[in-house]
């Protein structure tokens, strides 16, 4: 059944979302006290929706897998947020930050979306500001600016390097106000474990408390899902050590669509891998390409040389030194959009050109900077980020430049959503990360944190309330409802039959090797015939991990590896998906890059006429191959073009 | 250069809040002081499951400094050795061949363990949520610039903003303050005029649920401002104090 309806709004672009403000249909005071919601997830996303529905008057129960709201993943978010205030009076509009964001996705997200993203991020400043998250400042007073990839204005406000904590900080703020006032309830160390289902509508969840190991039932009449991105699934990621794609996929599985699950994006700016005992990958903020230079020696025996540490980075001359992106991107130079400048280290590492011990490494260098600006204003600018990596690779970057190599970072895929951030199931909603809908095929820069507030604060409050007038006369659901028994009972079997294998392999064992899988045939380069090694190699995977998996200790109590080995298993499932919709889509867009599709230049050569739209999945049971159904994207108002950075 | 080397490592067992807990001591080889201490503990936790037995617990996330989460006492020091770090960013370079690592959970009366190395800090929130923010709702707020905040006010804020909550303040200090946490975040919204209106109320309130949830009082050792991995100053203990003062004199 294909019931992909994305409703969105008729009229011109810059009025779709006032009309759609304007005719919704909304609940009065009286009735929201009788409405319970969850919001599952407290990052930017999951924290500002459950602070905004809790003061509108809503019941909100909100979870959090961590031991504290605080420590959401949103809050490594370092460089910035977007917002298109024209402070620095450099042309930037709605509609130039809406095109921004559409080009940079490679016309791969949908028009109406991205534009009121575009429309409510001023107020996702003002709203900051007035939470008091201390953004950087001119001397007059005012609210200062920088530059990030894939635009050519500065719409960028910062908070030093730890704008995502702020940002998150001040949610988590406005989120323990209400709280406070009884109009949260919150539990922490709590994970999502299933969604529970009532007559085809989303009512509730099965959550397990992570300290007891119990499993808990709750009750709603609509759920949320804020829970990020699926990057770990390549075990090494920037993301953190919860972050999972679990509850996406108890949605997929119980009806919700899931839409571009191949996209993903890989960060240009990342500290090398360094060997087999890492545990995850460390970004470096994308605002260093504001005053680094990036570049690799001229001269393979160069290369070889530094990888043999035979020479230093600082022996190598300026003319033997290629600048590989102002080479190749006159006019973005090293401020090219991610996937771009991905690509670009990748291509120059397979040419053999790559330094550092392993030959994964480009130099990001900020000798020019220091020398122009002075080594304060650099420190002023980058100081926690040179001392982070101080501190992981043990080089002064001060005095010899960083090395750097793309890694996961986010991904663009998510759960299908329409206009109103609900999914395919009637009352499942999905905001931020979790969702599919503003990024298209590639994400810019501070745009993340953009999305996540502006889902949070500005789109559901409104959205969901369209959907639950119609609930006002639902009373509340019990949760000895057999809907709820079920789904625990089913939970309950799937751990038993985990706890029970008592094979010989760790969870970390078996998500290092899905992880190389990932990486050599779904990473960034991807071909018909690796993907479909891929696929073999993980349905191979799933079978060792249901056979000789081992997880110490018994599953009513705090267990790790419990955890661990239930986010597994569907990382193992969603790592199936990603290469499925990867072989399917046979072009290539941002982050997706199919090697069978490039221009003569090494491009990503798109193909509009057959692969403009979403591929959304639909999950049709255990070993049945899922069904795709495509949202076509038609384009109104922007005129699809090739990519150009370069002039 | 790094080298590969071989530690004891001292880690606290406990099954649970009401359990004892002991010493357990475990031996590694090979570990690769390019690996970060965190890692180390992974490998220590592969060996044990290989072994058939229980993974050590400890709390960890974003593992790169930022989400507060880590939390070990590591050496007598909370996040170890290293001074300007949290637990997650030591690297197994602080250390040499043939070393006994020390390892425990932060103590404090604050912070019950939960298991092994993991304490539940929840008191920290119930302090943010007795008054560290600024009661505004969603939508309705001014333009963004239309409050100028002088760069020196916005940078000292900053400063203070920079908690990561993680409790170290409290696990170094003699008397389990959490004065350092505290007051970050009331110097924080007091040096901006959006969170001046409610200062005294704040102040009050943020101290008074410390009270309550036994955290200890604060002499002035400064034990918290030398391990705190993001360097907060204690004067903004300083600040809080006359916050309070103020507080009190208007009552």
């Amino acid at each position: 059944m294909n019931n992909l309806d994305a409703k969105i709004p008729k009229g011109p672009l810059a009025e779709k979302w006032s009309n759609y403000k304007n005719h919704q249909k909304l609940v009065n005071p009286a009735n929201k006290r009788r409405l319970d919601i969850i919001v599952v997830g407290t990052g930017l996303a999951g924290a500002s929706a459950a602070a905004s529905l809790g003061e509108m008057g809503f019941n909100v129960l909100n979870f959090c897998i961590q031991d504290s709201p605080r420590r959401a993943h949103s809050i490594a978010a370092q460089g910035g947020i977007n917002a298109a205030k024209n402070y620095p009076n450099d042309g930037d509009s709605v509609y130039r930050l809406f095109y921004d964001t559409i080009k940079g996705g490679d016309y791969r997200a949908r028009e109406a979306n991205v534009y009121r993203l575009a429309e409510v991020s001023n107020s996702i400043i003002d709203q900051c500001v007035a939470q008091g998250v201390p953004f950087a400042r001119e001397y007059g007073g005012l609210l200062d600016n920088r530059s990030f990839g894939g635009a050519q204005v500065s719409r960028t406000f910062y908070a030093r390097g730890q704008t995502g904590q702020q940002l998150l900080l001040g949610a988590y703020s406005a989120l323990s106000r209400a709280i406070h006032k009884n109009q949260v309830k919150l539990f922490t160390r709590y994970e999502m474990v299933d969604l529970v289902m009532i007559d085809g509508r989303a009512r509730g969840i099965i959550a397990r408390n992570l300290v007891s190991g119990k499993l808990e039932r709750f009750a709603a009449h609509a759920v949320v899902i804020a829970t990020g991105g699926y990057g770990n699934t390549f075990f090494l990621s920037t993301n953190a050590m919860t972050s999972n794609g679990s509850a996406a996929w108890q949605c997929y599985k119980k009806g919700a669509y899931f839409a571009n699950p191949c996209m993903a994006q890989i960060h240009p700016t990342c500290i090398p891998v360094h060997g087999e005992f890492q545990s995850k990958l460390t970004l470096m903020s994308e605002s260093l390409r504001n005053d680094g230079r990036i570049w690799v020696p001229k001269k393979l025996e160069d290369a070889q040389a530094i990888r043999e540490g035979k020479l230093k980075p600082t022996d190598i001359k300026e003319e033997d030194r290629d600048y590989y992106l102002e080479r190749r991107y006159p006019a973005f130079g090293n401020l090219v959009p991610r996937d771009v400048a991905s690509r670009a280290a990748k291509e120059r590492c397979d040419a053999g050109y790559g330094v550092g011990s392993t030959g994964l490494a480009v130099y990001l260098d900020f000798a020019d900077a220091i020398q122009r600006l002075g080594k304060e204003v650099v420190e002023a600018r980058y100081g926690n980020l040179f001392q982070m990596y101080e501190k992981i690779v043990d080089e002064n970057p001060y005095e010899t430049p960083m090395m750097i190599y793309p890694a996961i970072h986010y991904t663009m895929g998510g759960i299908w959503v329409d206009y109103e951030l609900m999914t395919t199931i009637p009352g499942l909603f999905a905001i931020g990360e979790a969702n599919f809908s503003d990024h298209g095929a590639n994400r810019l820069g501070a745009s993340a944190l953009m999305q996540g507030l502006a889902d949070g604060y500005f789109v559901l409050p409104y959205t969901i309330q369209n959907y639950l007038a119609d609930q006002i006369n639902v009373p509340r659901f019990k949760t000895d409802a057999p809907e709820f028994v079920q789904a625990e009972k089913e939970i309950n079997d799937r751990i038993e039959r985990l706890m029970n294998i008592k094979g010989t392999h760790s969870v970390d064992h078996i998500h290092k090797e899905l992880g190389h899988i990932m990486w050599n045939f779904v990473g960034m380069g991807r071909d018909a015939e690796g993907l479909k090694n891929a696929i073999e190699k993980l349905k191979m995977l799933k079978k060792d991990f249901w056979s000789n998996l081992r997880i110490p200790g018994n599953k009513e109590s705090l267990n790790v590896e419990l955890e661990k080995a239930l986010r597994l298993a569907d990382f193992i499932e969603i790592g199936e998906l990603m290469a499925h919709d990867a072989l399917d889509r046979e072009e290539s867009c941002g982050g997706h890059f199919r090697l069978e599709h490039q221009t003569p230049e090494g491009e990503a050569l798109r193909h509009d006429d057959q692969f403009a739209y979403v591929s959304c999945w639909e999950y049709q049971g255990e070993e049945k191959a899922p069904v795709m159904y495509k949202e076509p994207l038609e384009y109104e108002f922007v005129v699809r073009q090739q990519r150009n950075y370069k002039s | 250069m790094d080298k590969d080397i071989n530690i004891k490592v001292k880690v606290w067992r406990q099954n649970g809040p009401k359990e004892k807990g002991h010493f357990e001591t475990y031996s590694l080889e090979k570990i690769s002081q390019g690996s970060s201490f965190l890692e180390m503990l992974d490998i220590l936790n592969e060996q044990l499951i290989n072994e058939g037995k229980e993974p050590i617990v400890f709390d960890h996330d974003c593992r790169e400094g930022i989400c507060g989460m880590c939390s070990l006492y590591i050496n007598g020091h909370p996040h170890g050795p290293d001074t300007g770090i949290t637990t997650c960013q030591l690297h197994m370079r602080r250390f040499n061949d043939g070393d006994t690592i020390t390892v425990e959970p932060w103590r404090s009366a604050g912070f019950p363990i939960i298991k092994d190395l993991m304490v539940d800090r929840s008191a920290f929130d119930k302090i943010i949520q007795a008054g560290g923010y600024i009661s505004v709702n969603t939508g309705g707020v001014p333009d963004a610039n239309a409050i100028p905040i002088p760069r020196d006010d916005a940078e000292m804020a900053m400063d203070a903003a920079a908690c990561i909550g993680c409790g170290a303040c409290v696990a170094a200090c003699k008397n389990g303050s959490a004065m350092l946490f505290v007051s970050a975040k009331v110097s924080q919204l007091a040096l901006l005029p959006q969170g001046r209106v409610e200062a005294a109320r704040r102040a009050k309130a943020m101290v008074a649920k410390m009270d309550e949830l036994g955290f200890g009082n604060c002499t002035n050792t400064g034990a918290c401002e030398v391990e705190c991995p993001k360097n907060i100053s204690i004067t903004n203990i300083a600040r809080l104090n006359r916050e309070f003062l103020k507080a009190k004199f208007k009552d």
